[in-house]
């Protein structure tokens, strides 16, 4: 199997894995970071969602082979003892209900604020469509996403 | 072991005792290995005819005599916040300080912790007095030890923020420096032990944070697939395409030619029907990661017989269950005549409602870690909503005593019923005897679609009489569906007493004749019991109905399901009860009566908050349901709102609720709001329906569940003000919403609703 050198949450670190494993289950099953969700391994859900250079992408879905040199940022990397503004508006507006997907939300609203820091409520809706919550917290993220937005 | 429903069963009769643990016993409870003093509570609980069920410790608080408070939760969290909500009333009667407290996650065993079966929305209202007791004991022998050093009368002392305070002199002891006077004390006789009263209370009818909320965010909290253990091997089933098929042959050579694939293992399983906790028939792939075990299980090739299920067909049985709701069915509850009252009638009214099967898709897929130790025995970490279940049908597949057997609860990620059932925490362990390892199973989202314990689709014919005076005279409501009981047994071909007690003879309206009836249908697949249960398609069909009633007799919907009502009065159904019980979800009907005006009140505050008369004078699109389940009321209102391009949204969703005492005020909200998103689902997105036996539905892009754009974008949980005994909160809020939605819809475009999913 071949080895690949990867750049995660500013860590080096070498794996050997298929060139076809998803970097899902590389952060998983290879670098034991448990904060990444398997929900769907189709891209459909969001459970995954990690940075690929800042931008939000759905690791379940993306090859090793093709992460290349790119710096990888999982939950564990997104803020020192959970000090991102976004992990604070969750932690004031009590979003969390079984809480399986927020490190997949957290990660896609990261995202989003980067590169859009004041989104309208259309504009968050439309951002954060590719993550499913099943218990049903949309409102309390979208409420969270405003209240960091306006912290940034 | 047939299905051990919530609402089939008396729950036991709460008889708890606190108590301290003998020293045997303290070094039992391994969990608690903070040392200092330690209470537990026994729950002496008595079954219907007096017999004791247990006896044994259940929940326990220590304290360490550096001040640490720890707590057990006993029950499983799967998002509707009791991991926190059951800890947060025994700190509230303790006096605790909330924000440095510990709480512990009981392993599976109910001699040791009582009744486990997070399930049925009962946890609060089973556990409430007893976690009050524990603290309030706990309380009592704390001040006891104080006011004994102090030299002053236990009356004026109360405990706060960790410490036990002399109002008098203003002094204070923290509970640690007690710790060691209460090692030789002895226990306060229960009468002696003073609850506080309510409006004393810090923590309970407050908005308290979850207790894993931070974790949460950072991504360090374990759900069931988070556990890592040495040597670990991952596994992935393909099972039986068709439920009960039996493998002919397989060969392995090219899934063991995957890298990482170390094994490939058989696994026996039943024909149909599969019952509840067995594991299914299946050829599993053993890897030494997640995705080699998903590749290797792709290169399988496997021959099945497909069994007796190979030609069903879920349309066709939906469409022969329709028409056999025109027949007569079998009477489960009969009040006077429905046959005069509708010959006599000036206008009959006959509708006949569908509604599909639905897959939980809790976010998190079933998945499971088992470790068959050498000398025969085996631990497990599982989000189980029911790990003594689990730890039963372990013992029983691995044929070793459930004394062997140790069931490690996670935290859930998402239950809704689905992971009560165990069948996935018997692969792993089988897999990890074949594999002499530890071995995680992993289900995929296809396998989670294509194999759940779904909620069984239904078909339901209401037929209500006029009289002449525009009166309704008769309701007559036919219901079928597949049994969850025939899941595990042929012969049960109709619904229970349970499911039938769950939205359909329970008709609260004061109508003079009424029949309701159920009919004959076979299972194909598994079913279960899914958030809220036979309510789902039960509250549709009523709601829908008397909406298009209320229309009939010119009258709004509101002042119509008021007067229907009728007088402020405890119902009971048992004396018109045909050939069966009504079991109102295991409580005594006296201790929980149906109070028609708690269900008048609520919706008299849901008419007000979502100022219902006005806004529909202003063309507001407005729909309402109200329904009992679970013993707690709601009461629902649905606003619709058309976008520039005439699209429909929910703008708004008033709920209000009367659960009795609301302990954890935020959480109540929380699963109101989630539970509209869900019923939200189960209304218009979801469906699961079977050709030849096999599920149409794969993933998410087929089993759709609503996203955020689709979801209601307010919604409004008003909570009543309530001392009555507090009731659950997890499934009453999904029954309401779909037919008040519906009937929304129906002010939208005059298009009456039938069947679901509809399309907004």
């Amino acid at each position: 199997m071949p080895t690949y050198n990867l750049t995660i949450n500013g860590e080096q670190k070498s794996v050997e894995a298929l060139e076809d494993m998803p970097l899902l289950w590389v952060i998983r099953d290879l670098l034991d970071l448990k904060g990444t969700k398997f929900g769907c391994g189709q891209a459909l859900c969001g459970a995954c969602t990690v940075h690929l250079d800042g931008t939000a992408i759905r690791s379940c879905s993306l090859p090793i082979s093709e992460v290349g040199n790119a710096q990888i940022t999982t939950i564990e990397g997104l803020s020192e003892n959970g000090g991102h503004p976004l992990q604070q508006a969750w932690v004031e507006h009590i979003v969390p209900q079984c809480g399986y997907c927020q490190t997949g939300q957290i990660m896609n609203a990261a995202s989003l604020l980067q590169s859009n820091p004041n989104p309208s409520e259309e504009e968050i809706e439309q951002s954060m469509a590719g993550n499913l919550c099943r218990c049903g917290t949309y409102n309390r993220i979208k409420t969270a996403i405003q209240s960091a937005a306006k912290n940034l | 072991m047939f299905p051990k429903l919530p609402f089939l069963k008396k729950n036991p009769k709460d008889q708890s005792q606190v108590f301290i643990p003998s020293r045997r016993d303290f070094l039992k409870l391994s969990t608690l290995a903070t040392g200092g003093f330690v209470l537990g509570v026994n729950f002496q609980c008595s079954g219907p005819k007096g017999e004791l069920l247990t006896f044994a410790p259940n929940a326990y608080i220590s304290i360490s005599s550096d001040n640490q408070v720890t707590l057990v939760a006993h029950r499983s969290e799967m998002g509707t916040g009791i991991r926190t909500s059951l800890p947060q009333i025994m700190a509230d009667e303790l006096g605790a300080d909330w924000s440095s407290i510990k709480i512990i996650q009981a392993e599976g065993d109910e001699e040791k912790y009582g009744n486990q079966n997070t399930d049925g929305s009962f946890s609060v209202r089973m556990f409430y007095e007893p976690m009050r007791k524990a603290g309030a004991t706990a309380r009592t022998m704390l001040i006891a030890a104080a006011s004994s050093k102090w030299g002053v009368d236990p009356k004026e002392c109360d405990t706060q923020q960790g410490k036990v305070i002399h109002s008098v002199s203003g002094k204070e002891i923290p509970f640690g420096d007690l710790v060691e006077s209460l090692q030789n004390a002895s226990l306060p006789a229960p009468e002696s032990i003073q609850l506080r009263e309510f409006s004393n209370y810090q923590l309970i009818g407050k908005d308290v944070p979850i207790y894993d909320l931070k974790d949460i965010t950072q991504g360090k909290a374990v759900f069931g697939a988070d556990v890592n253990l040495p040597d670990m091997k991952i596994a992935v089933v393909l099972r039986g395409p068709v439920i009960g098929a039996k493998v002919v042959s397989f060969s392995d050579e090219k899934a063991l030619a995957v890298p990482g694939v170390e094994q490939v293992v058989k696994i026996s399983g039943p024909s149909f029907p599969p019952g509840l906790d067995k594991a299914l028939e299946g050829v599993a792939v053993i890897a030494s990661n997640t995705w080699s075990a998903i590749k290797g299980r792709e290169a399988l090739e496997v021959s099945w017989d497909l069994g007796e299920n190979q030609n069903y067909n879920s349309e066709a049985q939906l469409a022969e269950m329709v028409k056999s709701t025109s027949q007569n069915g079998k009477v489960r509850r009969e009040r006077g005549n429905f046959a005069q009252a509708k010959s006599s009638a000036a206008r009959i009214i006959e509708r006949t409602y569908e509604a599909p099967f639905y897959a939980h898709a809790t976010l998190e897929p079933p998945a499971a870690i088992a470790h068959v130790k050498s000398d025969g025995s085996c631990e497990v970490w599982s989000p189980s909503q029911h790990p003594q279940w689990a730890r039963e049908a372990i013992a029983s597949a691995l044929d070793i005593d459930v004394s062997l057997v140790k069931v490690n609860v996670t935290l859930l990620g998402g239950g809704f019923g689905r992971k009560s059932k165990p069948d996935f925490v018997v692969e792993a362990v089988l897999l990890s005897k074949a594999a002499q390892a530890p071995v995680r199973v992993q289900w995929t989202r296809e396998d989670d679609l294509h194999f759940d314990f779904y909620h069984s689709h239904s078909a339901q014919r209401i037929i209500a009489s006029l009289d002449s005076s525009n009166a309704l005279s008769g309701w007559n409501h036919h219901t079928v569906f597949p049994a969850i009981g025939s899941t595990g047994s042929k012969d049960e071909l109709h619904p229970s007493d349970g499911e039938m007690g769950l939205g359909c003879v329970d008709f609260p309206f004061d109508v003079p004749n009424i029949r309701i009836e159920s009919h004959e249908s076979t299972g194909h697949v598994r079913v279960g019991w899914l958030r809220s249960v036979s309510n789902i398609h039960h509250a549709f069909a009523m709601h829908c109905m008397l909406d298009e009633l209320a229309e009939a007799r010119g009258m709004d919907p509101i002042e119509h399901a008021l007067s229907l009502l009728g007088e402020d009065r405890e119902i009971t159904f048992q004396s018109e009860m045909v050939g069966g019980e009504y079991g109102n979800y295991g409580e005594p009907i006296d201790a929980y009566p149906w109070n028609t005006g708690r269900m008048k009140a609520v919706i008299r505050e849901v008419a007000e908050k979502s100022n219902w008369k006005q806004s529909k004078a202003n063309g507001k699109i407005m729909g309402f349901a109200a329904h009992k389940s679970f013993l707690t009321y709601v009461a629902c209102v649905v606003s619709l709102e058309k976008d520039s391009s005439g699209k429909l949204r929910v703008e708004d969703v008033y709920y209000t609720v009367d659960c009795g005492i609301a302990v954890n005020t935020d959480r109540v909200r929380s699963q109101f709001e989630g539970g509209s998103q869900f019923a939200h689902s189960l209304a218009t997105t979801s469906a699961i329906t079977f050709e030849n036996g096999v599920a149409q539905q794969h993933n998410f892009d087929s089993y759709k569940i609503i996203r955020m754009p689709e979801a209601p974008r307010n919604i409004h949980v008003h909570i009543m003000e309530s001392m009555e005994k507090p009731t659950g909160v997890g499934e009453p809020p999904v029954p309401p919403y779909i037919p008040a939605l519906a009937n929304a819809m129906y002010q939208a475009n005059g298009k009456r609703i039938y069947k679901l999913p509809f399309q907004i």
